[in-house]
C-alpha cells in the first residue's frame, strides 16, 4: 500500500485515478476497516493537505465547510454554532472527544451509514456539496450522496471538497436529536433532523424533516414535513405529523432496535426536534423585532 | 513505500522512516519505544492510545504515522517535569485513580486536553469528555475526583503566579 498527501485538488484527482485508490480524511472509519481486513486500498490519498478541504468560510450569510474539517473544529466555530445549531449538535454526537479530533463531515457522508448522525442535519439544511473528479467539478444536493448502505453516488476518482449551506434566514432554525442505548459512544437507533422557517408571526412557512437509521439511507420525510407549514406546531398538528413520520419509516430489526421500537422513537424524536427548531426560530424572530 | 517524516515528539525532533500502513501508535511503540501509549482495541473505541496531535486529542491507533510529518505529538512520556509529576499524575496517585494502569496514560492525556480548553470543568463535563476512555477497574469515580482536584490545584497555582 502507498500513501500520498497531495496539496492541490488537481494532484489529488490525478492520484485517485490509480486502481485501488482510496480517500483518507479523518480515518475514523477507514483505518479500523483496514485493520479488520475489510478494506485493502492499494493507495491512500490523504486530502487533508488540500486547503479547500480544511476551511470553514462565511460569505454574506452562507457557510462553506471543508469536507475534511474535524468535528472539534465545527464545535469551536461560534458563528456556525449560532446559525446552524442542528448541524453542530448532530456532528458533536459522533464518537468520543478523540474521535471528534479527527472525524469529518466528508467521511460521515462517504462511510454512508444509514445511522450517520450529521447526514440528516446536512440534508435538513438543504446543503449541497462540491464534488471534483476526472470529469471536472459538479455541485450535488447532499441527499443524493448516499444511495445505499456503504454506497455513495461518487464516481471513480471523485471526492467531496466541501459542503455549502444555504443563506441563513432570519426566522429559521434547525435541530437534531438521536436515540442511543447509552448516552455516549454509541450508534443511533434513530435520529431526526428538522429545519423550519417561520414568518414574523411565528407561523411555520417551510419544513424539512430527515430521519436517520429508519431506512437504508437517511430519509427525507417530505410527506410528514407537509403537515407543519401553516401551523404553530400545535398539539393536533404534531399528532398528524407524528403519524406521518411513522408511516414513512422503513427500519430493519437488528441488535440496536426492533422495527416497532425504531418507528415509535422516530416519531417522538421528530416531534421533539421540530419543537426545538421552532423555539430556536421563534427566539430569532423575537431578536429581530 | 517508505516515508521519511520529521515529527516533533514531546518537544524533541525525530527524523523517521515509516511504512504507509504504519499507525502513529505503532511508530511510537515499536520505533521509538515510547510504550506509555497502549494498544487496547486498535479501533478508536478505548482511548488507551490517546495522544495530542498538534494539541488536538486523538487516538494514535487511528492516525497513520505518515500523516504526522511536520506535526507535533505529545505523549504520556512528555507529561511529567524533570523532577516533578504533573498535577494530574499526582492526583491520580493520591486518589488511587488507577488499578491495573493500562488505561491511565490515555486518561491522563485526555484529561490534560480537557483542562487546556476548560480549566474548571464540572464532574459531568469530565465524565462526558472522558467517555472515550474505557477503564475496567476503577468504576471511574476516583478518576473523576482526581481530575477535578487537579483542576482546582492547577487553578490555584495559576492564581498565585
Amino acid at each position: 500500500m502507498d500513501y500520498y498527501s497531495p496539496t492541490s485538488i488537481a494532484d489529488a484527482i490525478r492520484l485517485l485515478s490509480s486502481p485501488g485508490a482510496c480517500v483518507l480524511a479523518g480515518g475514523t472509519d477507514l483505518i479500523p476497516q483496514m485493520q479488520a481486513g475489510r478494506r485493502d486500498p492499494a493507495l491512500i490519498i490523504d486530502i487533508k493537505k488540500i486547503p479547500q478541504t480544511r476551511t470553514i468560510s462565511q460569505h454574506a450569510n452562507r457557510f462553506s465547510i471543508g469536507a475534511a474539517v474535524t468535528g472539534a473544529e465545527l464545535s469551536e466555530h461560534p458563528q456556525l454554532h449560532a446559525c446552524w445549531p442542528g448541524i453542530v449538535e448532530a456532528f458533536d454526537l459522533i464518537g468520543s472527544s478523540q474521535i471528534q479530533g479527527r472525524a469529518t463531515p466528508g467521511g460521515n457522508f462517504c462511510n454512508a451509514s444509514p445511522a450517520a448522525d450529521s447526514v440528516p442535519a446536512f440534508i435538513a439544511a438543504n446543503a449541497t456539496c462540491r464534488i471534483v473528479g476526472p470529469q471536472g467539478e459538479r455541485e450535488c444536493p447532499v441527499e443524493q450522496i448516499i444511495v445505499s448502505p456503504g454506497k455513495t453516488c461518487l464516481q471513480a476518482g471523485e471526492f467531496i471538497v466541501s459542503f455549502m449551506l444555504p443563506e441563513t434566514l432570519p426566522y429559521s432554525a434547525d435541530a437534531y436529536l438521536r436515540m442511543t442505548p447509552r448516552t455516549e459512544m454509541d450508534i443511533a437507533i434513530t435520529g431526526a433532523a428538522v429545519r423550519l422557517t417561520l414568518d414574523k408571526a411565528g407561523v411555520c412557512q417551510t419544513a424539512r424533516v430527515v430521519l436517520g437509521a429508519v431506512g437504508p439511507t437517511p430519509l427525507l420525510a417530505e410527506a410528514a414535513a407537509k403537515h407543519l407549514p401553516g401551523s404553530r406546531l400545535e398539539k393536533k398538528t404534531l399528532q398528524l405529523f407524528e403519524e406521518a413520520v411513522r408511516e414513512q419509516c422503513r427500519p430493519i430489526n437488528d441488535k440496536r432496535g426492533t422495527i416497532e421500537y425504531r418507528t415509535a422513537v422516530a416519531a417522538v424524536l421528530a416531534r421533539r426536534s421540530a419543537l426545538i427548531a421552532y423555539e430556536r426560530a421563534l427566539a430569532r424572530t423575537e431578536v429581530q423585532q | 513505500m517508505k516515508h521519511h517524516i520529521s515529527v516533533l515528539i514531546n518537544e524533541q525532533k525525530h527524523e523517521l522512516l515509516c511504512n504507509s500502513a504504519e499507525t502513529l501508535l505503532d511508530m511510537l511503540r515499536n520505533q521509538l519505544r515510547l510504550t506509555g501509549s497502549k494498544e487496547g482495541c486498535a479501533s478508536g473505541d478505548c482511548g488507551a492510545c490517546s495522544v495530542l496531535l498538534d494539541k488536538r486529542l486523538v487516538c494514535a491507533c487511528l492516525v497513520l504515522a505518515a500523516e504526522t510529518d511536520g506535526k507535533q505529538v505529545e505523549t504520556i512520556e512528555g507529561m511529567a517535569g524533570a523532577d516533578k509529576l504533573h498535577p494530574l499524575q499526582q492526583k491520580f496517585l493520591e486518589h488511587a485513580a488507577l488499578q491495573c494502569g493500562i488505561c491511565t496514560p490515555g486518561i491522563l492525556i485526555a484529561a490534560k486536553a480537557l483542562l487546556a480548553r476548560n480549566p474548571n470543568p464540572t464532574a459531568t463535563e469530565v465524565r462526558y469528555w472522558l467517555a472515550g476512555n474505557l477503564c475496567r477497574c476503577t468504576g471511574y469515580d476516583k478518576i473523576i475526583q482526581a481530575v477535578l482536584e487537579a483542576a482546582a490545584e492547577m487553578a490555584s497555582v495559576q492564581e498565585q503566579a
